[in-house]
């Protein structure tokens, strides 16, 4: 049980919950960074001065209330598909595994998979820019051929892990 | 290995009894179904399983006892559930109970026959019941398509959602029938039924027969030889309302047969074509009230013959300024004037057409326009055979100037290491300019056609009944399950709450989509592009499955 602070790929800090629930069921939940106020104000004011400069080049107040549309739109879709608010991990023993991504306007999107197409979980590597940044993910069975794998799901999407506390939850998990 | 209980959530207020479920043994699982209260007799139980068993299929059989005391925990009754697993012998025999209205229950087996000793974890999983036996769980739609598919790698949940759709008779007994067994289930408090779906069940075996006999009679005419002679049967496969008059024909055929649908995505699809047909035909209603008010037909004719008319002058124009000087280019005068005057005949005959048609325009809308009550996809085809009707002498222009363009460019190619310098294609620009100026009103009527075969065939591939299924009752289209895992107390079993995850709105759309013929110009508007230049045809009409020309 407990929580743990962490800091992601990309800086800002994440944090780590595990729950045992029995001896066969644990979760664990990771917390990513929330929306941060400043980044907020900072693209609505830019869409809005340049929404002001076309404004005043073309005279027409259709530009000022695409604008707002516009802005609020975006945060809408923002909020609503892309920013991940919690992403948790329910491993229930001999059941499966289920994902759970919440995001930020409160909806849940659920995955379940059964343990029997579960071939394994690893740590994958992947270099994005100029680093390298390790990412947990699972390997699902091939129903046809038993040594293949038929696709590969990436978890915990939100952060950008960093190797070391990785293996350290991976020992606590299995 | 941990032992999971299917519990429905709709037996927890029940009062003792025994269980009677499917006991998956490779998945050691034990899926329960219903609740036998006392007083019972074990010999009428046993009976009345393996009728059940019988017609369902599903191995019915008694899985544990329950017991809901509302006071303290009574010895005897314990001693008397344990004896009953000696009555009904089943290997693990189940005990789960409940004290009071606390929310924990404990949970145990009896395994008489066991070799390890160990105590083994429980997992208690609480389903829905009517929702798990109305639901129908899609398989991922990448191991759906794979043929390969084993049944013994089955995932444990279809079972899970097999057993309990498939003992729908098990619930068809409630607490007020006067049988020797008295059951619990989701249904005990009294069958569901509906007046108005008996009702529509009892209407439609006569109605069906009725479309099927009008059908056939339809059918029949339609394949009679005197509408096969060439002509006729040549004008009957280039214009899209008959095309699209037989496909709506197609779909009432598929709703109206007297079979029984034998599985979902048949029944999924006999839905679709009846809720899609059902709008079609509601639009097109709207339409035609909308239209034959304050006499927008007369309006409509009006506007035609004119909009004809100046379309012809324009043409007119244009030819006069090839046949002069255009642009100060020098041209070969008597091949100017040959394809001139050919060209302008043609408007000529053209234009005499529609005039002489002009009186009957109005009465042949109007008549026409009726035929927007069969749908709304058969008033867009009628408007996109009109335009073609109207814009034909274009194409025939077009067609002219793009194969003497098509010989031009092959004869020049071969010729082009001979002819070069001076001695070079003035016919060929003379056909050039012509053909881009009537490519470009070409490819308007293109894409004016284009656009509305896509619309018609979005129309009639769209599974309405499925996104309406998926937006009021999701749980009846599952792409899966979810786990939510309760509140836990030391020492009693894991419990979880097993919940539908439905399917999203992309796989549904992919899952059920009808299929189509495709009346619009296949390429894509690179290609198309390309064949303008080259001087290839655009066949406006090239149906899936024709082969090129």
């Amino acid at each position: 049980m407990g929580e743990r602070r962490y800091r992601s790929a990309s800086g800002a800090p994440v944090a780590l919950r595990r729950r045992q629930h029995s001896a066969s069921c644990r979760e664990l939940a990771v917390r990513c960074p929330r929306l941060q106020l400043r980044s907020l104000s900072a693209v609505t004011s830019a869409v809005w001065l340049a929404a002001y400069g076309l404004f005043v080049l073309s005279q027409n107040s259709m530009v000022l209330s695409a604008a707002i549309f516009i802005t609020l739109f975006g945060l809408i879709i923002y909020l609503h598909f892309v920013k991940v608010d919690q992403e948790s991990l329910l491993v229930i023993g001999s059941l499966g595994i289920q994902v759970t991504s919440s995001y930020a306007s409160g909806r849940e999107s659920t995955a379940f998979i059964e343990m029997g197409q579960v071939k394994d979980v690893v740590i994958n590597e992947a270099i994005h820019m100029q680093k390298v940044i390790y990412y947990l993910c699972i390997l699902l069975q091939d129903p046809g051929d038993p040594q293949g794998v038929s696709e590969v799901v990436p978890l915990f999407q939100g952060g950008g892990l960093l190797g070391w506390w990785i293996s350290v939850w991976k020992s606590a998990v299995w | 290995m941990v032992l999971k209980v299917f519990f429905p959530s709709c037996c927890s207020s029940a009062e003792s009894g025994i269980l009677i479920g499917r006991w998956i043994s490779e998945q050691n699982s034990a899926v329960i179904l219903a609740v036998v209260h006392f007083p019972f007799i074990p010999v009428q139980v046993k009976q009345y399983l393996s009728e059940v068993q019988r017609v369902t299929k599903v191995s019915v059989s008694v899985l544990g006892s329950w017991s809901n005391s509302k006071q303290e925990k009574e010895e005897s009754l314990s001693e008397f559930l344990g004896d009953l697993g000696t009555i009904f012998s089943h290997e693990p025999w189940i005990q789960i109970s409940k004290e009071g209205d606390s929310k924990f229950w404990s949970c145990s087996t009896l395994q008489k026959h066991s070799n390890n000793p160990k105590e083994e974890e429980i997992i208690l999983v609480y389903y829905d019941q009517r929702k798990v036996m109305l639901s129908h769980l899609h398989p991922p739609l990448a191991t759906a398509t794979s043929t390969d598919h084993k049944a013994d790698d089955a995932s444990k949940l279809s079972a899970v959602f097999d057993t309990v759709a498939k003992s729908k008779i098990l619930f068809m007994t409630d607490r007020y029938d006067d049988g020797p067994i008295k059951l619990t289930h989701w249904q005990s408090d009294g069958v569901e039924a509906s007046i108005i779906v008996e009702l529509m069940k009892q209407a439609s075996v006569p109605v069906c027969m009725l479309l099927t006999f009008l059908l056939s009679l339809i059918s029949g005419i339609c394949r009679s030889r005197v509408l096969k002679f060439w002509p006729l049967s040549f004008l009957w496969s280039k214009l899209s309302t008959c095309e699209q008059l037989g496909h709506r024909l197609q779909h009432l055929q598929v709703i109206s047969s007297n079979k029984k649908a034998q599985n979902q995505t048949q029944l999924m699809r006999k839905a679709n074509i009846f809720v899609s047909l059902l709008i079609d035909v509601a639009l097109g209603i709207l339409l035609m009230s909308w239209l034959y008010r304050k006499n927008r037909i007369g309006h409509l004719a009006d506007t035609l013959i004119p909009v004809a008319d100046h379309i012809a002058e324009e043409l007119q124009d244009l030819l006069q300024w090839l046949m002069g000087v255009p642009a100060g280019l020098k041209m070969n005068r008597a091949l100017d004037q040959v394809l001139g005057r050919f060209f302008l005949y043609h408007i000529h005959l053209w234009i005499s057409y529609i005039h002489l048609m002009s009186p009957f325009i109005e009465m042949i809308l109007w008549y026409v326009g009726l035929s927007a009550c069969l749908g709304l996809t058969v008033a867009l085809c009628i408007l996109s055979d009109i335009i073609a009707l109207l814009t034909f002498h274009i194409y025939c222009f077009y067609v002219y100037g793009a194969r003497l363009y098509c010989l031009k460019i092959y004869g020049l190619s071969s010729l082009w290491r001979l002819f070069r310098g001076k001695k070079w294609n003035v016919l060929q620009q003379r056909v050039d300019s012509c053909s881009y100026d009537l490519d470009q009103l070409r490819l308007l009527v293109v894409i004016v056609q284009g656009l509305i075969h896509l619309l018609v065939d979005l129309i009639d591939s769209l599974p309405l009944y499925s996104i309406i299924l998926r937006l009021c009752r999701s749980y009846r289209l599952a792409a899966g399950v979810k786990f939510r895992v309760l509140e836990q107390q030391d020492g009693k079993p894991l419990r979880l709450l097993m919940q539908i995850n439905p399917l999203s709105y992309g796989s549904v759309i992919q899952t059920y989509r009808l299929p189509t013929y495709s009346c619009y110009p296949k390429d894509s508007w690179t290609s198309l592009c390309k064949k303008l230049f080259l001087g290839e045809l655009i066949y406006p009409w090239k149906h899936k499955g024709e082969k090129q020309d």
